[in-house]
């Protein structure tokens, strides 16, 4: 038996109490006194000035194995999860070879329990090698141990109408949903970022606001008319909320993410041609920056999403248009999240939560995170100081690329400890070495 | 100064002082018997060209030579760099030996600035992508200044494929900031969106927009530019935002036509037109090499000693 007590930690904002956790689930919240443990050797953490949040769960990270390990490892990444306060991750189908079968998906789970820092959820591809003419094997992958719920061709729109309502249907079988990558290909063929006042001036081709926008709204009326579930990537301009709005309004099946970049950034950054800030979608303008947030406050924006991509130096190091799109997220994402939820003084940790954790969890459909400390519930829990700030070190991160957009910037909130099934995968705001079990 | 990379980051100051600095190169080199000033010997300029330009690149040798430096051209089609050097590499290498100014072309925007990140020596942008190309404004301001008599108050009109046009956008931010008034024109396919803050009237309407004009700078348009819808054909666009003989005589007769060449006859001027005293094409080339040769000299000397 295995015990652990979390000491007078705030629970989501809304109270101190103690926590007592046993064999990874939670076995009792309330005032625990540390003499009432019944195992030897338990351990006691001293949580006074802590808020506790259900493990942070990612929808929409770039794992790079198989196939650029030189980027980004499952082990890799999944350490730059915990240390970013998350327990659980669904890895993107866009690797090499494309997770586009069973086989591809089991192992990319299997190297996600090897590595033990947090749970790794696969995404399966929607077409054979993201090339959006045919159905990839949904069922089988479905159906394999990796037991795949979601499906995107992600870093690729399934801008064929017909293979999108074909695919949209076909997952209804078991209650699975298409994660969009919302871009209309042919708006945006030679984008290089946010078309609008910045591209026009520095010569780079626009990536227009509508080429998301009307993906975004073709895919609403296609899930409302194939009653079906479709969830959309990386949401960056303030038309796609008024869209995403009057669906929900309808009471269409929809929901979307957020990436922390487009909650913080703007095309400004795109005057220094540095590619560190070359990300697709772009980065769009101030406007935006505020419609988004108050969207994620509001919950027409349902989660927070990192798009986490590692790139190896030479795909950034370079000219802009040479670089590739991306930037890492998933050790920024708390703060950046908490700092756009009104900062960390303002924040409501409940309403962070639910955009981080507990509504992310359920979109994926993994079922033993996004939960609150209560009795039986997985230990899956992380501890963030909302008084302490941080200066990001590209050096410093876990991830095994240096792509972070917030190279130098101090941010608020840092991450002591993350508790997947009550093992710690961080402490003291360290990467715990032993994870296996 | 310490690099050329656009004309929006110059100050009017600057703009004004490579302009005279260029008259002063015209005079000092013109009707010598040994055409070269001793200003740079010693120093290394290396021309990075990524995009065939033998005209630019050739400008600048000759800009280059005539103040006395050595000239190493680097002719990316031709380097390591068809093997697939990344542009850092190219740099460091450059950078390694000794180069005291690098002039790049490059397909990319930015390229020049993100070469200063990476070399110790002056950067001169001699075209990047469709972002910018400094020293084809200033020659054009050059030339104007010399035609029309100065800038401030003139009227120029910028027609054609001002979206994918590097001299549009570098002539904008260099004549508005001399106090010239200038006027945009092309089909809304070929202006970027979202151009309200700029300093520009825009219009689609080629012979209003001629009305009380000093100057009108022809841009070149690729005929390829069709087949991605940007105009229905060559033709049409030859009637719409040609300069032919019939719109020549609209023009006040002060008024000089421009173009950065190359051009192409009988599209976006007419060959007539081209070939008619009011045209400046030659004489924008000659003063390409006064520009050059002043803005190499500002960057390599800081203006001392001339």
């Amino acid at each position: 038996m295995t015990e652990l007590l979390i000491k007078s930690a705030d629970l989501v904002g809304k109270g101190r109490q103690d926590v007592l956790i046993r064999d990874g689930r939670v076995a009792e919240v309330g005032s625990i006194s540390a003499t009432s443990l019944k195992g030897t050797g338990a351990e006691v953490i001293d949580a006074d000035g802590l808020v506790l949040l259900p493990g942070l769960v990612d929808l929409h990270t770039h794992l790079r194995e198989p196939g650029r390990e030189d980027a980004e490892t499952v082990y890799s990444g999944t350490r730059a999860a915990a240390m970013g306060g998350y327990t659980a991750v669904c890895a993107m189908a866009n690797s090499y070879p494309v997770a586009d079968t069973a086989g591809v998906v089991e192992q990319v789970a299997a190297l996600g329990r090897a590595a033990g820092y947090a749970d790794v959820q696969p995404i399966g591809a929607v077409s054979v090698g993201l090339e959006g003419k045919q159905l990839a094997e949904i069922g089988a992958m479905a159906h394999s141990a990796a037991k795949v719920r979601m499906f995107s061709d992600d870093g690729h729109c399934v801008h064929d109408p017909v293979l999108m309502r074909r695919a949209l249907e076909y997952v209804k079988t078991f209650g699975g949903l298409i994660a969009q990558h919302a871009e209309e290909p042919r708006l945006t063929e030679g984008a290089q970022m946010n078309e609008g006042a910045v591209s026009a001036e520095l010569g780079l081709p626009g990536w227009p606001a509508v080429a998301e926008e009307a993906i975004i709204a073709r895919d609403v009326l296609l899930a409302e008319y194939t009653s079906a579930r479709v969830h959309f990537c990386h949401v960056s301009t303030a038309r796609s909320v008024d869209i995403l709005r009057e669906a929900k309004a309808r009471g269409a099946n929809v929901t979307a993410e957020v990436c922390p970049h487009h909650l913080l950034l703007t095309d400004e950054a795109a005057r220094s041609y540095d590619p560190v800030y070359k990300v697709n979608p772009p980065l769009r303008r101030e406007s935006d920056v505020a419609v988004l947030r108050a969207a994620l406050a509001e919950g027409v924006i349902d989660a927070v999403a990192t798009d986490h991509a590692p790139h190896a130096l030479q795909d950034k190091q370079c000219e802009w248009a040479a670089a590739r799109p991306g930037m890492l997220g998933l050790e920024t994402a708390l703060s950046i999240s908490v700092l756009a939820l009104g900062g960390p003084s303002d924040v409501d940790w409940d309403v962070l939560a639910e955009r981080t954790s507990r509504t992310p969890a359920r979109i994926a459909g993994l079922e033993a995170h996004g939960r609150d400390p209560e009795p039986g519930a997985e230990a899956n829990f992380t501890l963030v100081d909302p008084s302490a700030s941080w200066t990001v070190v590209p050096e410093g991160l876990a991830s095994l690329s240096r792509n972070t957009p917030y190279a130098g910037m101090e941010l608020p909130v840092t991450v002591q400890a993350t508790f997947l099934r009550g093992r710690a995968t961080v402490l003291n705001g360290k990467i715990a070495e032993e994870t296996t079990q | 100064m310490k690099h050329l990379l656009t004309t929006k980051e110059l100050t009017r100051e600057e703009a004004e002082l490579i302009l005279d600095v260029t008259e002063q190169m015209a005079e000092a080199v013109t009707g010598r018997e040994v055409p070269k000033l001793p200003a740079l010997r010693g120093r290394t300029v290396v021309n990075l060209f990524y995009e065939d330009s033998t005209r630019t690149r050739t400008s600048f040798e000759t800009a280059a030579k005539r103040l006395s430096a050595d000239v190493v051209n680097f002719g990316a089609k031709t380097s390591s760099v068809s093997k697939g050097e990344s542009l850092r590499d190219t740099a460091l290498t450059l950078q390694a030996m000794g180069a005291d100014a690098v002039v790049i072309r490059h397909p990319a925007a930015g390229a020049p600035q993100r070469l200063t990140e990476w070399l110790d020596g002056a950067v001169l942008n001699a075209g990047d992508g469709t972002h910018a190309h400094p020293t084809q404004a200033l020659l054009d301001a050059y030339t104007m200044k010399r035609r029309l008599g100065g800038i401030e108050g003139r009227t120029v009109a910028i027609v054609g494929d001002i979206l994918h046009s590097r001299v549009a956008r570098s002539n904008i931010w260099l004549l508005s900031k001399l106090g010239a008034n200038v006027r945009l024109v092309g089909p809304p396919t070929l202006l970027p969106k979202d151009i309200d803050d700029w300093p520009v009237e825009v219009g689609y309407d080629f012979d209003a927009s001629l009305k009380g004009v000093d100057a009108v700078m022809m841009l070149r348009v690729q005929r390829e530019r069709m087949h991605k819808a940007f105009f229905p054909t060559a033709n049409e666009y030859a009637r719409l935002y040609g300069l032919d003989e019939r719109r020549l005589a609209l023009l006040p007769d002060h008024a000089i036509v421009m173009h950065p060449g190359p051009m192409n006859r009988g599209m976006e001027i007419a060959a007539s037109v081209a070939d008619s005293p009011r045209a400046t094409i030659t004489e924008q080339v000659t003063n390409g090499v006064w520009v050059r040769m002043a803005v190499l000299f500002l960057l390599l000397t800081n203006g001392e000693s001339k």
